[in-house]
């Protein structure tokens, strides 16, 4: 009995307890990552291409043969009476049977991408070195062999799909998309930047004249001045249109011919490959240098087909602005409402009232933030803005709808009660000696403050400020209301004045998540990007996160007087 | 009061440390407080805190460049008296206070005055050091970038000479601009000791300067209280007898927030006019 109470009075079974809580803790975290990982990252792997009989009872005693070519995504089990009550007569004696999920891609063909398999009825299982995997603009991957390469219809190399040793004409495809992917490269360039920078100075002229009008000073002079510049323009405009014309035609010239599975021929547009591999052939080092490509398109580019395919780049740009924008907004607010409630309000009735209601902002729930943005901020302050500085643009809203600038405002005043907490937790923190010490050398209770008090209460604001971004970056709900959207390429950053496009609408990792996990026509394949953008989302997060700790950590270095 | 008499009691005090009192006679003693020129003046002072009474009716007079000691048992009040000569007791709510203070003939308490210039003029050191969190020489120039003076070589010059003043310069002229927070405390005491003299202030009050230190950093800052005197008027709360014997030219003993005895030093410790002073120094209470 003795000892059993001296056990518990010497602590160790709260060291225990405390040490299980904390590794309980940690396991959940790197689990949490793993599982994210694991799924997500698998998605990137260039898997080898199956090719395989499929002979499979029909309901009427026959059978259907198939020959299915295609990637081995995930097995599991299933029972009998499941797979009798979907129309495949099994045998019910057997309980389980295995099926299979198949990336059989070529969806211009099948109509779908995956496809189940029952194992049981998998036969002659091969992976020859020579199919082929591509991966295209439109209609997700194509698998299938190489047959011909046509350079403006006309037969350039042709090779035996049955012969895995014959691979000139996969050879002169791989020259070929190499070359398209060069002229699309310049494609993209020309659209993007330089017809992007005209419709800008056209759309500019338009509301400059617009403008003029609105004003009744549109002189004779200023539409001709307004005219030949449009004119100037136009005629660069033209120039740029035949190069693109031209390059569009360059672009279209190869062909290739392609056998997928069950005999079926098909052509293909050069075009339409982003990548091209045969990835039974490859080995491990191959394999890794297309991983890498692909984590790297995921990571730098734009989304496609409906944001299953291609990259996020847009996403964690508008995460990463919206971000870095709700701080600049955040902090300074924050800080000078603790400041007054601190250390220049009447510490009475009122204050203390003002208190408890930032305590409970911070408990509001964020959609209702979302709604009051969209009331306030855009629906009352946009509209007005516009009414006073874009006139001659309405009735298109500049400001009047949602975008980057409200979004971020929206999130600053979700996050602002945490700032304004931890700004007040540190400034009741600075020893009162400093205060009086700076006091007595004459100084104002401004002057303290802005020399003293505040450079050692900058550790606690950002402290709020971690708390802010970490808070911010995860929020989806309220955004969908101010500004994010589902496909947003052009970034709200560019090459035209005025540079920061506050006005723009934008992507994020979180709505992206939710957008590809809910909203995506292809839930298969979305399935691993769902997993890979909220790895990114955390990894991102996490990111902003140790940047605002390592400016903590830098000023609580230089500013370490707080033990006195 | 003559220019010899003057002389005589400069010349008197560099020896304070070793005053055969019996060798004295009365006429060849300090001066009274009263005869001379006094700088801040003290009449029918009382201090609140909310309802409770700190200081009754309080009238003294403190004479230029000499030092003067509060000694008391805790809470007597001598802190609180302190700090009305900067109006530290501003900050502090619920505190009243009636009567009246003259800085050189003017009402500190009045409307016109500007508290941060007044608390320029009368400086203050604490306790315990309290250095800025920011490099030596910035601590030293901070009073004199508050006034808007910027000058690199009007602050280099400053922040030497009041070092030197502060007897800190050859200890820590190699490395004016590593953080004050790396001094040791009786450094750290000398160095805002140096950033009050910096702003040249006319009053210098130290509110138990020595009492966080050791006694080679407190010998320091004692030596250093002899060498301020030649050109501030010093005001010294301490616990410390010895050190109130030893620094001061007059005391002031307060007990229960009334003004007991105030007389010179001399007077104080080797004959008090009253009973409770007497006991107080010869340790039967506080």
């Amino acid at each position: 009995m003795t000892t059993i109470k001296k056990f518990f009075a010497s602590g160790t079974p709260w060291i225990w307890a405390n040490a299980g809580a904390v590794a309980i803790s940690i396991i959940m975290t790197v689990g949490l990552l793993l599982l994210l990982a694991v799924n997500g990252l698998g998605h990137f792997w260039p898997k080898d291409l199956m090719l395989a009989n499929y002979l499979q009872p029909t309901s009427d005693g026959q059978s259907l043969q198939r020959e299915i070519i295609g990637e081995r995504i995930d097995r599991e089990e299933v029972s009998a009476e499941r797979i009798i009550s979907s129309g495949i007569p099994v045998d019910a004696a057997q309980l389980m049977y295995e099926r299979e999920l198949v990336k059989i891609g070529n969806r211009d063909l099948n109509g779908s991408d995956f496809t189940w398999l029952l194992s049981d009825f998998l036969s002659d299982i091969r992976f020859p070195e020579n199919l082929t995997a591509f991966e295209r603009r439109e209609w997700g991957n194509f698998y299938g062999y190489v047959r011909e390469v046509k350079e403006a219809g006309n037969s350039v190399v042709v090779s035996d799909p049955a012969s895995p040793a014959d691979s000139a004409a996969w050879n002169e495809l791989n020259v070929r998309i190499e070359r398209a992917l060069a002229i699309h490269e310049e494609i993209v360039a020309l659209e993007r930047v330089e017809i992007g920078e005209v419709n800008h100075a056209l759309e500019r002229l338009r509301l400059e004249q617009r403008g003029l009008e609105l004003r009744d000073a549109a002189t004779a002079e200023s539409l001709e001045a307004i005219a030949a510049e449009r004119a100037e323009w136009d005629s660069r405009y033209e120039v740029l249109q035949t190069r693109l014309n031209e390059l569009y035609a360059e672009i279209e010239r190869d062909t290739v011919v392609m056998l997928a599975m069950n005999g079926e021929e098909t052509e293909i547009n050069v075009s339409e490959i982003v990548r091209a591999y045969q990835p039974n052939g490859l080995h491990i080092g191959s394999k890794l240098v297309i991983y890498a490509q692909k984590l790297w398109e995921f990571l730098s580019d734009e989304p496609r087909e409906a944001n299953t395919e291609g990259g996020i780049f847009p996403a964690i740009f508008g995460t990463v602005t919206m971000v870095l924008l709700m701080s600049v907004f955040v902090s300074p607010f924050g800080v000078i409402a603790a400041v007054y409630l601190r250390e220049y309000a009447k510490q009475g009735f009122v204050t203390r009232t003002i208190r408890i209601a930032v305590n409970n902002l911070a408990g509001v729930p964020s959609i209702v933030y979302g709604v009051f943005g969209l009331g306030f901020f855009i629906y009352f302050l946009g509209a007005e803005v516009d009414q006073a500085f874009y006139p001659e643009a309405l009735p298109a809203p500049t400001f009047g709808t949602p975008g980057l600038l409200w979004a971020s405002l929206t999130l600053a005043l979700l996050t602002v009660p945490v700032v304004i907490v931890s700004t007040e937790e540190g400034l009741a923190r600075i020893p009162r000696s400093l205060r009086e010490g700076s006091l007595a050398l004459g100084a104002t209770k401004f002057e303290t403050l802005w020399r003293v008090v505040l450079p050692m209460a900058s550790p606690a604001m950002m402290t709020g400020l971690i708390l802010a971004v970490a808070r911010a970056a995860g929020e989806v709900a309220p955004l969908m209301l101010v500004g994010v959207v589902k496909l947003a390429p052009a970034l709200p950053v560019d090459g035209n004045y005025p540079y920061f496009h506050l006005d723009q609408k934008f992507m994020h990792l979180g709505f992206h998540i939710y957008d590809v996990g809910f909203q995506s026509p292809n839930v298969e394949a979305a399935r691993p990007l769902v997993f890979a953008t909220a790895l990114l989302l955390v990894i991102v997060i996490a990111a902003l996160n140790q940047l605002a700790v390592s400016i903590r950590n830098r000023l609580r270095e230089k500013f370490k007087a707080l033990d006195m | 009061m003559t220019e010899s008499t003057t002389e005589y009691a400069q010349a008197n005090r560099s020896k304070f440390k070793k005053i055969d009192m019996s060798k004295l006679s009365s006429h060849e003693q300090t001066p009274s407080a009263e005869d001379l020129p006094s700088c801040l003046r003290v009449t029918d002072l009382n201090l609140y805190y909310g309802q409770a009474r700190a200081l009754t009716d309080i009238n003294l007079s403190i004479p230029s460049q000499r030092v003067t000691a509060f000694i008391g048992p805790s809470g007597c009040g001598k802190s609180s008296l302190l700090r009305c000569f900067n109006r530290m007791n501003d900050l502090v709510d619920g505190c009243v206070i009636k009567g009246s203070i003259t800085l050189d003939g003017a009402d500190i308490y009045h409307r016109s005055i500007d508290v941060a210039d007044l608390r320029r003029r009368v400086g203050m050191v604490f306790q315990k050091p309290n250095p800025f969190p920011k490099s030596i020489y910035e601590n030293v120039a901070y009073g004199l970038r508050i006034q808007g003076i910027n000058k690199k070589r009007i602050l280099d010059e400053s922040v030497e000479k009041s070092l030197h003043a502060a007897a800190l310069w050859d200890e820590v002229k190699d490395r004016l601009h590593d953080s004050a927070l790396g001094l040791s405390g009786g450094q750290q005491q000398r160095l805002v000791i140096a950033r009050t003299v910096a702003v040249e202030p006319e009053v210098l009050l130290l509110d138990e300067p020595a009492s966080a230190l050791d006694p080679i950093s407190t010998l320091k800052i004692e030596e250093l209280i002899n060498e301020l005197k030649e050109r501030y008027t010093i005001i010294i709360v301490t616990h410390n007898m010895q050190q109130a014997a030893r620094v001061s030219d007059f005391t002031a003993f307060m007990y229960m927030g009334k003004m007991i005895e105030f007389d010179t030093a001399d007077n104080i410790f080797t004959n008090p006019a009253e009973k409770q002073t007497e006991d107080y120094i010869t340790g039967r209470y506080g």
